[in-house]
C-alpha cells in the first residue's frame, strides 16, 4: 500500500489487513464484474467497458468487504451508502447488486432492453441497491454529503462512500461539494477518485489538467490517501482503516490510482474505449485475456 | 493483442467514420470559417459525440477544450463573443439546455452576446443513458429565455443552412439537433431563414407541425395517409423562435376538419405544441390541437428507435395519433 507520508489516523496500519482468503474471494469478484460488463455490453451493443475496469477493485473490495451491508436487503437503513459521479460504470455496479440479492439476476438480462431499470446511468428509482442516481458528472458528492449531514438529525449511523472520475474533478461542483464537507467535517464521508487518466476527448491532464491533485484536496481540508487501485489488498486495507478511523475529523480522500481499461490489453492504451462494442469474437478473447491473469 | 479483430467491433474515437451524419456541424463551422468569419468551436469533452473533432483538426488554433465544465464552457463562451470572435460550443442537450440555463439567460442573452450554442443528442434520442440524458425539456427552458433564438432543425443539411444563416444574425442561438443518425429530410440541401417555417403542405384534414427528427416521420405518416385518402400536410417548424406565426394560421385557416397536429420529441408542456397553441390562442382560432410528444412524464429506457416506436414518434406511430385525433 502506497500511503502519503504527512498523512496519519489513529487507527493502525496493519490490523486492517485482509487475509489470503479474503483476498483471493475480492479478486474472483472484481474478475466477476469484468466477465458480466462484457456480457451487458453485448446486450446493449455499447458501452462503458474501460470505466469499469478501472474501477473493479474498488467496486468489489467496498460491496464484497468493507461497506456495512446486508445481503437482499437494499432498503435497510443501517447501510452504508455509496453514490457514483461516473455513473456510466452502473454496468459494472448492477451484476455486484443482483449477486447481493438486491433484485432478481434476470433483470440483467434485458439490460437496457424497452422498460428495464438498467440502463447506462444508475437510477434510485427504479434499481433497489443505487443509493442515488447519477449520469450528470458532478453531482454525487454533493449528494453524499446530504446522505451523510442527515445523520445529524437522524441518529443513524453509517458511512457513506462517494466515487469520482477523474475527469469529473472539473466540474465546479466537485469543489463546492469539497469546502463544504471540510467546513462541516464530514468524517463519515470517504470520496475516492478513479485517477484513470483518462477521460472522453483524451488524457486528462491534456484535456483540462487536474495535478497536484492530492495537494488540492489537502488545501480543500481534507485528509488524502493514494492507493495502487489494482491491488485488492492494499485498496481493502486502507478502505477497511478510513470505514473504521474513529478519529478523523476530516472527510477523506483516495486517490486510487488505476488504468483504464484494465484487463484487456489494447483497451489500457487505446482512449476511444470510453465508448465501444465488441463483436462476440473479440469477446471472446477479451474473456480469456482477463481469466488468464491475476489483476 | 494489438486491437479487436473483428471489423464489426468499434469504438468511440472512430464514430465519425460509423456514423457519418456527425459531420454536418463542423462542416458547417469550416464553411464559416473559409467563408472569412471569426469564428471558434468548443466542448466540454465530448468532440467525438458532436464531430467537432473534424473541425479541430481543420483548425487546431480554433478549437477550445473546455473539460467537464459545461457552466464555464457558456459563461467563457459569452466572454469571447463581447469581442467580435463567434463562438459555437457544444454538448449534450440535456446539460447546455439544463445545467446551464442561468449561464445562457444572465451570461448570453440578457447580456446579448452572440454565443450559438449547440446541443447536441437531444430529446430522447439517448435511449438506454437515461434522464440525465434526455432533453425534453430543453425548447421549453430555451424559448422562455428573452432575446434567444431557439432553432431545431430536422436534419443535417437543414443544420448547415441554419448555420450558414446565423452568420447574419445578431442574437445568441440555441441550436437543438439529433445525434447525427437522423434520416435525411432533404436530400440536396435546403435554405433556412429564421422566422419562417418549412412548409412541405398544408392539409384539409389535417396538417402536422414538428421539429427535429420528427420531422421525417411526420413525413412518413403524412405520406401514407394521404395514399389512403386523406389530405394531410406537414410544417418543418425549425424556426422555434422566432416562430413563423403566419404558417401555423394558414394551417388552422385551411383545416376543414377543425383540426391540428403537433409533434415533438420533448415534453408536451412548454414545447412546440405549447408554442402553436399560444399562436392559435391570441389569434383566436377555434380550432382542436393534438399536441403529440412526451406526456409530461420521464421517459422510458431503450434502443432510441424503441423508444420512437414506444412513444408513437415514428411514422406509424404518428400516423395512428392522427387518425385517431381525426376520428375522435
Ligand atoms: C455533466 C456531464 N457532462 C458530460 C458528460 C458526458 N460524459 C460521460 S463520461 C465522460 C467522461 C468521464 O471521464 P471521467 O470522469 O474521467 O470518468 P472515466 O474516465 O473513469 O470514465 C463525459 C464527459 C456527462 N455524463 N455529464
Amino acid at each position: 500500500m502506497t500511503l502519503q507520508p504527512d498523512v496519519s489516523t489513529s487507527a493502525g496500519h496493519n490490523s486492517h489487513q485482509p487475509d489470503a482468503t479474503t483476498i483471493e474471494h475480492l479478486r474472483e469478484r472484481a474478475q466477476f464484474i469484468r466477465l458480466e460488463t462484457i456480457r451487458l455490453i453485448d446486450i446493449a451493443k455499447t458501452g462503458h467497458y474501460t470505466s469499469v475496469f478501472s474501477a473493479a477493485e474498488v467496486f468489489s473490495a467496498l460491496y464484497y468487504d468493507v461497506m456495512n451491508l446486508r445481503r437482499g436487503e437494499p432498503g435497510w437503513e443501517g447501510r452504508d451508502r455509496f453514490t457514483i459521479g461516473k455513473g456510466h460504470a452502473a454496468v459494472g455496479l448492477f451484476p455486484i447488486y443482483a449477486d447481493l440479492g438486491f433484485f432478481p439476476k434476470e433483470w440483467l438480462d434485458s439490460y437496457t432492453r424497452l422498460g428495464s431499470p438498467l440502463g447506462d446511468h444508475p437510477d434510485m428509482r427504479k434499481v433497489p441497491g443505487v443509493d442515488f442516481s447519477s449520469g450528470s458528472i458532478g453531482h454525487a458528492l454533493s449528494n453524499a454529503i446530504g446522505i451523510a449531514l442527515a445523520q445529524r438529525w437522524t441518529g443513524q449511523d453509517y458511512k457513506v462512500f462517494c466515487m469520482m472520475g477523474d475527469g469529473e474533478m472539473q466540474e465546479g461542483q466537485v469543489w463546492e461539494a469539497a469546502l463544504f464537507a471540510a467546513q462541516n467535517r464530514m468524517k463519515n464521508l470517504i470520496a475516492i477518485v478513479d485517477r484513470n487518466g483518462f477521460q472522453l476527448d483524451g488524457r486528462v491532464d491534456e484535456v483540462m489538467g487536474i495535478e497536484p491533485l492530492d495537494q488540492k484536496w489537502r488545501a480543500f481540508g481534507w485528509e488524502v490517501h493514494t492507493v495502487d487501485g489494482h491491488d485488492i489488498a492494499a485498496v481493502t486495507t486502507l478502505l477497511r482503516r478510513l470505514r473504521a478511523d474513529g478519529a478523523r475529523e476530516k472527510p477523506a480522500l483516495v486517490i486510487s490510482k488505476t488504468v483504464k481499461g484494465r484487463g484487456v490489453s489494447y483497451m489500457e492504451t487505446e482512449p476511444g474505449w470510453h465508448l465501444g462494442w465488441l463483436d462476440p469474437t473479440d469477446a471472446q478473447e477479451a474473456i480469456a485475456e482477463i481469466k488468464a491473469q491475476v489483476i | 493483442m494489438n486491437g479487436p479483430k473483428s471489423p464489426n467491433s468499434w469504438q468511440y474515437r472512430g464514430l465519425n467514420m460509423v456514423n457519418p451524419g456527425l459531420d454536418h456541424l463542423s462542416n458547417g463551422l469550416i464553411d464559416l470559417v473559409k467563408t472569412g468569419h471569426n469564428v471558434v468551436a468548443g466542448s466540454a469533452d465530448l468532440q467525438y459525440s458532436n464531430g467537432l473533432n473534424r473541425f479541430a483538426e481543420a483548425y487546431p488554433d480554433r478549437y477550445i477544450s473546455f473539460g467537464i465544465s459545461e457552466q464555464n464552457m457558456v459563461s467563457t463562451a459569452a466572454g469571447i463573443a463581447t469581442t467580435g470572435v463567434v463562438p459555437f460550443v457544444a454538448t449534450f442537450a440535456s446539460f447546455l439546455g439544463l445545467l446551464t440555463c442561468e449561464q445562457i439567460r444572465m451570461d448570453v442573452a440578457y447580456s446579448a452576446q452572440p454565443v450559438r450554442l449547440v446541443g447536441h443528442h437531444t430529446g430522447i434520442s439517448l435511449g438506454f443513458y437515461g434522464t440525465s440524458h434526455h432533453a425534453t425539456e430543453d425548447i421549453g427552458t430555451m424559448r422562455s429565455i428573452a432575446d434567444l433564438t431557439v432553432v431545431s432543425p430536422s436534419d443535417g443539411a437543414q443544420l448547415e443552412a441554419a448555420i450558414r444563416a446565423s452568420a447574419n444574425w445578431d442574437q445568441p442561438i440555441y441550436f437543438r439537433i439529433g445525434r447525427g443518425r437522423d434520416p435525411v429530410v432533404y436530400d440536396g440541401g435546403t435554405t433556412f431563414e429564421f422566422g419562417k417555417a418549412h412548409v412541405h403542405g398544408f392539409g384539409e384534414d389535417l396538417t402536422i407541425i414538428a421539429c427535429g427528427i420528427t420531422v421525417h416521420a411526420a413525413l412518413e405518416a403524412a405520406a401514407a395517409m394521404n395514399a389512403a385518402g386523406r389530405s394531410v400536410g406537414v410544417i418543418d417548424m425549425a424556426s422555434i423562435k422566432p416562430l413563423d406565426r403566419d404558417a401555423i394560421i394558414e394551417a388552422a385557416d385551411r383545416s376543414k376538419s377543425g383540426r391540428l397536429m403537433t409533434v415533438e420529441e420533448h415534453n408536451v408542456l412548454g414545447g412546440l405544441g405549447a408554442a402553436v397553441a399560444e399562436v392559435l390562442t391570441d389569434e383566436g382560432k377555434g380550432i382542436r390541437l393534438k399536441r403529440h410528444g412526451i406526456q409530461d412524464e420521464y421517459s422510458l429506457i431503450a434502443p432510441p428507435t424503441h423508444l420512437y416506436a414506444h412513444y408513437k414518434l415514428d411514422g406509424a406511430g404518428i400516423r395512428a395519433v392522427a387518425e385517431e385525433f381525426l376520428r375522435s
